[in-house]
């Protein structure tokens, strides 16, 4: 099963990146980065279970925090940005470039 | 490995993945969230088959319940719920390329999960009674300190947020 796992969680952080790189509403991109983080959570579950240690789990709990923090900060940041240009849309927030 | 066993564990992955699938191809940010909150549990069902049953439990508590929630609460703060006259997926050469790259990564993950042989596999933990107990003695012996920074993390990210969120604020 850990070899199943370990497809399952290469095709999920596969469809992230195409989530990232197809989109163009920050919020849909932030929640495809989430889909990453978990995918790889997948992978850290089963090579623990491989392993027959906890390391493995409480290395996914440091990455659930971790994206929690990311999660509050992130969607802080886009909710000042919708203040500032009124949109989420990451081709008409342009204003760093030159 | 029961039969059954494998179907279940089949059948939540297959979930997961046709979940995600649906989810980077909706529309509307409201649809897309569902649709993550359910590849989420489909992995804390995972989670729970691979022996992780804290990890599962912790994934539905603050994955789906309190990470996406947020996400919720965002997507209708900024009314974003409809989704928009013209959808937010780039045009045809962006979705090619994206595509492209997508299937050129899945290969290469496929290659690295499918080219040695799995090593052997660690015996089935005794019983379910004790599941906790050993992410707990790795969390709080060996990793201590980084188990406390964590908490210096959190503290900085929540007032960050309220610092960035702030109406009016010089941000």
């Amino acid at each position: 099963m850990i070899t199943e796992a370990l497809f399952f969680s290469a095709i999920l952080f596969a469809i992230g990146v195409v989530g990232v790189l197809t989109r163009r509403n920050a919020l849909i991109i932030f929640m495809s980065v989430e889909l990453m983080l978990n995918a790889v959570n997948l992978s850290f579950v089963a090579l623990s279970r491989l392993h027959g240690g906890a390391l493995g789990q409480a290395f996914v709990v440091f990455v659930m925090t971790v994206a929690a923090a990311e999660a509050a900060v992130g969607l802080a940041i886009i909710i000042a940005v919708f203040r500032q240009q009124q949109t989420v849309d990451l081709d008409r927030i342009n204003l760093l470039k030159g | 490995m029961s039969l059954l066993y494998q179907f279940h564990f089949y059948l939540f992955g297959l979930i997961a993945v046709a979940s995600a699938l649906l989810f980077v191809t909706r529309k509307s940010p409201v649809a897309a969230a569902m649709w993550l909150v359910n590849t989420m549990f489909a992995l804390a069902g995972l989670y729970v088959m691979l022996d992780a049953q804290f990890v599962g439990a912790i994934q539905v508590l603050v994955y789906a319940g309190a990470i996406m929630v947020v996400f919720l609460f965002v997507v209708m703060l900024l009314n974003l719920g409809e989704g928009d006259a013209i959808s937010d997926v780039r045009g045809r050469w962006g979705r090619i390329a994206a595509g492209g790259a997508g299937l050129a990564l899945l290969a290469q993950l496929l290659v690295l999960t499918r080219g040695n042989a799995t090593p052997a596999v660690a015996p089935d933990p005794a019983g379910t009674e004790n599941v906790v107990a050993p992410v707990a003695q790795v969390l709080f012996t060996d990793h201590l300190l980084a188990f406390e920074v964590t908490s210096v993390l959190l503290l900085v990210a929540v007032v960050g947020a309220v610092v960035l969120a702030k109406r009016g604020g010089r941000a």
